[in-house]
């Protein structure tokens, strides 16, 4: 019940324990994650043997390869920077088109279009991966066998990657940016375009500004979802493995605390990005 | 006369060039990827580089109880699952929007939303490292002395459902403390004042002035959990038998694209089924419950 009626005290102690317990639930497998990246033992797993950096520091000559010496690892997070880069450039462009498109545009079969748009998040990621996978072999074997071209980026690998995960998120930018869209005062608009400014200064100085928070909070976001891709990736990667396939592989086969190195580090990334982004809310 | 040509040409224009994008964007991406995935299900291999149209991928599926057993397991473990969310992030939104006050309820909101940012493999990581039979919550129960050997705690249903339920949270917890929000307190309070329990006001005024975010929060897990991979695969293990393996199964390791779309497209039909059923049940419709998430 509400605070302004009375509430037993078997209630309010129910209640604190339970924001105890949900929040140890919340947590708790992170906390592990993080303190098991500096234990010194082969596996991630108790007793505690003491601390010790090598799962960051450590080389091969150590016996032990820490996350700054696994030139794999290493690898596939810049692999999964690259993706993630890409993909939000694509994202935020588009979002950004779709949102003046659904906002401004008037055109027949608009109402189709719009909840077409929001199709992409009601179909599991496994399936838009295996039917972006079928579509561009597809379209890679006509070229093959009408023109003889060899389009290597449509077979599974990091421009497919992109696309996929392209094909999703483009759906959360669009909302994102045309939910301010919406709220934009045309007023201000039709003001500046009094005063004689013209179409490109009034996007310049009014809308661009105004829009600004929705881009930044939307290429975040975009930047993130691309990060943690899965289902999406694993569909269509090629001989380059991002990071959260490269993880899934070695979790499989019983992974080093150089996991948890990892993670700690995704987490501390993952951290940053968060407080600027609260930060900026309130403003 | 000829300005408002030349500003409706330029409109057409305008509305050309930021069309083309979208249309490329649904077409290339999604609309003819679905028709492929659609055209390859309904067919058969014949021989080399030869296919005759037929039922026999569908047919497969319902022949060979491994097959369907495992698509009906899945979608009752998602169900489970997304109740079993609803019943944990119900009190917590609740909490959030209606108990705690100022501050404390935003910290605390956002303290729910933290473990979001990383992503499901480190938070899977985190469940395995604690179950796992060498893991922490097993030597735990051992120096309690609740259990004289190490207990495996991965690999059963159970720990399926508490990955799949902690992983889905945060697609709950939003949706729930939105819809709470907005209920006025004078109504509870006036409830209270006629006599009314805290039973009788959960039901006759909670629940159905937070249904669009009960309805919500339910259809993003249920579809989130349906078409999840990661965690089924990492904490079930080798008993997961989970759809979605199937379909890479079919599509990736045995390179059977015919039998892999079929499965592809009934897990859609399923997942397509429960959306429309459940706005249909709360009579919402499909956009205004997309924005609200």
């Amino acid at each position: 019940m509400i605070p302004s009626l009375p509430r037993p005290r078997w209630l309010r102690a129910a209640t604190a324990a339970y924001v105890v317990a949900f929040l140890t639930f919340l947590f708790l497998p992170l906390i592990v994650v993080a303190v098991f990246a500096f234990n010194d033992a082969s596996y991630p797993a108790p007793p505690w043997r003491g601390v010790t950096l090598d799962w960051f520091l450590g080389n091969a000559a150590l016996g032990r390869v820490g996350l700054f010496q696994d030139s794999e690892l290493l690898t596939s997070i810049a692999t999964s920077v690259l993706v993630a880069f890409c993909v939000t450039l694509l994202s935020v462009g588009i979002g950004t088109t779709n949102a003046f498109l659904i906002e401004r545009g008037r055109f027949a079969g608009k109402q189709v279009l719009s909840m077409l748009m929001l199709a992409p998040l009601v179909i599991p990621g496994v399936i838009l991966g295996i039917s972006i996978l079928a579509f561009a072999s597809r379209v890679a074997d006509w070229a093959d066998a009408l023109f003889s071209w060899d389009l290597d980026f449509l077979r599974p690998g990091l421009p497919l990657v992109v696309l996929g995960q392209f094909s999703y998120i483009a759906t959360i930018a669009t909302l994102t940016i045309s939910a301010r869209l919406r709220r934009f005062d045309r007023t201000l608009e039709e003001a500046a375009l009094n005063l004689g400014a013209s179409q490109a200064a009034v996007f310049g100085t009014i809308l661009l500004p105004y829009l600004r928070p929705a881009l930044l909070g939307s290429a975040a976001i975009s930047f993130l979802m691309s990060f943690a891709d899965f289902n999406t990736t694993l569909m269509l990667v090629g001989s380059d493995s991002p990071l959260t396939v490269m993880m899934y592989g070695r979790m499989r086969e019983g992974a080093t605390p150089v996991m948890n190195a990892v993670s700690l580090f995704l987490m501390l990334v993952s951290a940053l990005l968060a407080l600027r982004l609260i930060r900026r809310r309130p403003a | 006369m000829a300005e408002s040509r030349a500003a409706r040409r330029r409109a057409a224009w305008m509305l050309a060039w930021l069309l083309a994008p979208a249309l490329l964007w649904l077409l290339a991406l999604i609309l003819l990827p679905h028709v492929e995935l659609l055209v390859i299900s309904l067919r058969e291999r014949t021989g080399a580089r030869a296919f005759t149209a037929s039922l026999a991928q569908y047919r497969t599926f319902f022949a060979e109880p491994l097959y369907w057993h495992v698509f009906v397991r899945t979608a009752l473990m998602s169900i489970l699952a997304t109740l079993l969310t609803l019943g944990l992030a119900f009190p917590v939104a609740w909490i959030i929007a209606k108990v705690a006050q100022g501050r404390a309820a935003s910290l605390l909101f956002v303290v729910c939303l933290i473990p979001f940012w990383v992503s499901e493999t480190v938070r899977t990581l985190g469940w395995m490292i604690l179950l796992r039979e060498s893991g922490v919550i097993p030597q735990l129960l051992v120096h309690l002395g609740l259990t004289a050997v190490p207990v495996e705690l991965l690999y059963h249903d159970a720990t399926i459902l508490v990955g799949l339920v902690y992983t889905s949270m945060l697609f709950m917890v939003v949706p729930l403390v939105t819809s709470l929000e907005s209920l006025d307190n004078s109504l509870i309070e006036a409830a209270y004042d006629l006599g009314a329990n805290g039973f009788a006001v959960l039901r006759t005024i909670v629940i159905p002035h937070a249904a669009p975010g009960i309805t919500a929060g339910c259809i993003v897990v249920f579809m989130l959990t349906l078409g999840n991979y990661l965690t089924p695969t990492l904490l079930g293990g080798k008993n997961s038998q989970w759809f979605t393996e199937q379909i890479y199964t079919q599509f990736i390791t045995r390179f059977n694209w015919e039998q892999g779309a079929a499965f592809g497209f009934l897990l859609l039909g399923l997942s397509t089924l429960i959306v429309v059923v459940g706005l249909r049940l709360s009579g919402q419709r499909f956009g205004e419950v997309m924005r609200s998430t």
